[in-house]
């Protein structure tokens, strides 16, 4: 089953206003409990668009519902024009979908190499090993060592390393900071607007507002499993207590 | 002429030879165990019975259509490891996402079924399966004499699992079996058809069997029971290697069949239990097995 | 790793779930109604069927309870109770046939002999779960019965034969089956009893408990393996009662008993009759038995129709006919 993007609305002009993802109505459950009510985001091209919330809030849940990794979902989530509510994960992933996900899905029987070689190529255009490489340059240090020998900053720097090769331009990333030193979230905060620059579209799952409010463009607040609210980046300083109130900080 | 301990060095190199070839239908048959649980997280309990058909497919195919050895042993694994394919798809499928001793029932209830057919049409007598013109008579090795067919199987079974073994530690869809056996979520997320990989793996793994079963065909009788027994066994084989582990199965197949064989020299009372008795000690000490990772 | 816990999670859903606590009222008048029925089954059965053949379902449907209070309510499948079963026939026809010990005590020791048994298997396996579990109990079985094939005690392939049943406690005979079938119906409710008695012991609830949540247990301070591996006595026991008890009646104890294929056909009986319930086995047992008697002539579409129906009952009749009737009460059986 192939899905190809529509011609028509990926010429369109003016990338700001073109959207790339459109969440609308989005209800999941995991077994019998309703975990995401009616859930609406849009992300558009070349944004990087964040999902603020507490534990729990149903952010990780919606990365997953867009995935096609929770298997019980309704509503809408149209990707470049195509349908994804019906589509399984491997679908999605070829529509040009990378995942990131908050445990890095780092496989620990697989060497660094043999991680970064995994995810087949989604389209043209993905980066070259070099240019890996010169992204993250620890990695080709360790390339045969086995992903569960890696610390937790190299497991997420390649868990984003190996997206890039598949040429996927949109990115759903799960918490990329989480358990990790000032350091290297630094370091994850430069690859981020390297991406951004190099044309990716990402969006973000974070508990670290401070993280967020320095890459993203546009922040959803997810509270028990619904979008309440959200804000442009340049209103957050405007909304400064209103926002510290919804993540609790 | 040495002896040692008593016996004559004749008698204890026939044993070795007999237990390294028990020892190759062990290593091949634990190891297709061993894939398939793996990925899938089942015990193929049929893996006996499609030992059997193995062996039957390609006396079938010698007796009914002249096809010879050289083709069966081709043949048989591809409609063997096809029939593994459509079972997976049409049964074990649906029982994935429940409690895995359902699949390891539903196998059983196969094991029934296909040995039952086999011997509603063939009876429980067994059919002889010539060996190959071009493998029979004996090799001088100078300290014995080899039957050309018993080196033959060694020296397949040794291929086999090291193209096995290849295939999944060193080759891009090897990467992709490890991967999703560790994290099949991760990897549908990737764009791998998971679903596809677990058909291929399934009939892979009983193909496996089925070519243990082909090379058996000449040196025992081909009969509906062949694997009943055989395959309990290898489940021996397999929780002392440890569960899922490809080096474990080859490793512990061949080196088991071995001392199987010198049991048969030493004290044949008990060549039979001798493995059970091995199981039992590394549940003792090591209850992951010995090449299985600590859980 | 995390595999592992999946693996322990799954594990509850081959139970039936535990019924309502309203349910709990009416449970014991469900339950004295079938026990009436097992009664007067047992007391009319011989005036329209072969005693013989009650007293071999009878042992049967003891011993597929013996074999579902450790997958029902122990949470393990053992692929090995032949071992039990075929181990204590051999049991009590040498106790019998050599000692010429009366039918009670050939049993007892019969028990005996399948208790050890049970220990020694159950302390090698009892730690691992779920398929592991099943495997290593079959591999176990295997070794006895290779060791039956070989031992000369036990006949090889021809099997222990002419066991005498002697006279009960060394005054009554019982080499007629009229005598003896009141005996095997004795051995039976008692059986039936002690396991009903066992389930909705304080000691049953700590079973439930740690078939649905192992880890809580755990925290709670039991001392979960002991229990598991009392259980598993408990059932290798039993299936011990059934097995003596059968070589009598057959005045046969052979390679049969031991083979992997009566475990799997006691597994047959309690998938058939309801994992997890009370009475299920029995039925299931009732179910296996009958059709082996009416299909015996047909040779290998015996197992055929065997394997066929275990294929049918995994893929979609999972709650067996005692679970599907307890559905339908609304109650537990």
């Amino acid at each position: 089953m192939t899905h190809t993007i529509e011609k028509s609305q990926a010429d369109t002009p003016g990338p700001e206003t073109q959207a790339m993802l459109e969440v609308q109505g989005l209800n999941g459950w995991y077994g019998e409990s309703h975990v995401l009510h009616d859930v609406n985001l849009t992300v558009n091209k070349g944004e990087v668009v964040t999902l603020l919330g507490r534990n729990g809030a149903g952010k990780t849940t919606t990365l997953k519902a867009i995935m096609g990794l929770l298997k019980s979902r309704s509503g809408s989530i149209r990707f470049n024009g195509t349908e994804l509510i019906d589509l399984p994960a491997r679908d999605i992933a070829r529509l040009g979908i990378g995942y990131v996900p908050d445990d890095r899905g780092i496989f620990g029987s697989l060497s660094v190499l043999e991680n970064l070689l995994l995810p087949p190529k989604v389209a043209d255009g993905g980066f070259d090993l070099p240019a890996i490489y010169e992204l993250f340059p620890n990695l080709e240090e360790r390339l045969d060592s086995y992903g569960n020998k890696l610390s937790g900053g190299e497991q997420q720097m390649l868990s984003i390393a190996r997206i890039l090769r598949t040429g996927a331009l949109f990115v759903l990333m799960d918490e990329p900071t989480e358990g990790l030193a000032p350091v290297i979230i630094h370091q994850i905060g430069h690859t981020v607007r390297r991406l951004k620059k190099a044309g990716f579209t990402i969006l973000l799952v974070e508990q670290n507002f401070h993280f967020a409010r320095e890459l993203a463009d546009r922040h959803y607040i997810v509270q028990e499993g619904k979008v309440v609210d959200q804000f442009r980046n340049d209103e957050i300083a405007d909304n400064l207590e209103k926002i510290q109130g919804y993540l609790g900080i | 002429m040495f002896e040692l301990l008593g016996i004559p060095p004749q008698a204890l190199f026939g044993q070795v030879l007999l237990g390294l070839i028990n020892g190759s239908f062990y290593a091949v048959l634990s190891l297709g165990l061993a894939v398939i649980f793996g990925l899938l997280n089942i015990i193929n309990f049929a893996h006996g019975a499609l030992y059997m058909m193995g062996a039957f497919v390609s006396w079938m195919l010698l007796t009914y259509l002249g096809i010879p050895f050289w083709f069966a042993l081709v043949i048989s694994p591809l409609v063997v490891g096809a029939l593994g394919m459509v079972i997976e798809r049409t049964m074990l499928r649906p029982l994935h996402e429940l409690d895995h001793l359902y699949s390891l029932l539903l196998t059983f209830g196969l094991t029934l079924v296909i040995t039952g057919v086999f011997q509603n049409f063939y009876g429980v007598s067994g059919k002889p399966y010539p060996i190959p013109a071009a493998l029979t008579g004996v090799m001088n090795l100078g300290f014995m004499f080899l039957p050309i067919y018993r080196g033959f199987i060694i020296v397949m079974a040794v291929i086999v699992c090291f193209a096995t073994w290849f295939l999944i530690e060193k080759t891009r869809l090897g990467s992709y079996l490890r991967a999703a056996t560790e994290n099949p979520e991760m990897v549908s997320a990737f764009g791998i058809n998971v679903p596809l990989l677990v058909t291929l793996t399934y009939g892979f793994g009983v193909a496996l069997s089925a070519f243990a079963g082909v090379l058996a065909a000449p040196v025992y009788s081909v009969n509906p029971v062949m694997g009943n027994d055989l395959i309990i066994v290898v489940f021996a084989v397999i929780v002392i290697g440890g569960m899922g582990s490809i080096m474990g199965a080859i490793i512990g197949g061949f080196s088991l069949g071995l001392v199987e064989g010198l049991t048969k020299v030493f004290y044949p009372e008990a060549s039979t239990t001798i493995i059970f008795i091995i199981m039992a000690l590394v549940l003792l000490f090591k209850p992951s097995g010995i090449f299985g990772r600590e859980v | 790793m995390s595999k592992q816990a999946e693996t322990t999670n799954r594990t509850t859903a081959i139970h039936q779930s535990r019924p309502p606590s309203d349910a709990r009222a009416r449970m014991t008048r469900h339950h004295m109604i079938v026990f009436a029925l097992i009664g007067l089954f047992v007391v009319i059965a011989p005036q329209f069927l072969y005693p013989v053949f009650v007293m071999k379902l009878l042992c049967f449907a003891l011993f597929a309870m013996a074999f579902n209070l450790m997958l029902g309510f122990g949470g393990l499948l053992s692929f090995g109770h032949a071992a039990f079963f075929g181990g204590a026939a051999y049991a009590a026809g040498y106790a019998a046939k050599v000692w010429g010990w009366p039918p009670e005590l050939a049993i007892a020791f019969a028990v005996l002999v399948a208790a050890v048994m049970g220990a020694a298997f159950g302390f090698l396996a009892i730690k691992s779960r779920g398929i592991y579990f099943a495997m290593i109990t079959l591999a176990f079985a295997q070794m006895v019965y290779f060791y039956a094939l070989q031992a000369p005690i036990t006949g090889g392939e021809d099997g222990m034969q002419s066991i005498p049943r002697n006279a009960l406690f060394g005054l009554v005979d019982m080499s007629g089956d009229g005598p003896f079938y009141w005996m095997v119906v004795v051995i039976f409710i008692i059986g039936v009893l002690f396991m009903y008695r066992v389930i909705h012991s304080p000691f049953g609830e700590v079973l439930k408990g740690i078939r649905e949540n192992e880890p809580r247990m755990i925290s709670l301070g039991y001392q979960v393996q002991r229990y598991k591996l009392l259980t598993f006595v408990i059932s290798a026991a039993l299936s011990g009662l059934a097995g003596g008890t059968k070589a009598l009646v057959f005045h046969l104890a052979s390679l049969v008993d031991v083979h992997w294929t009566m475990s799997g056909e006691v597994v047959l009986m309690t998938l058939i009759g309801g994992m997890g319930t009370i009475f299920g086995p029995i039925v299931g047992a009732t179910v296996i038995v009958t059709m082996q008697n009416y299909l015996a002539n047909l040779g290998s579409l015996v197992l055929i129709i065997q394997g066929a129906v275990f294929i049918v009952c995994v893929l979609t009749f999972r709650e067996g006919i005692v679970g599907v009737i307890a559905k339908w009460l609304k109650t537990r059986l």
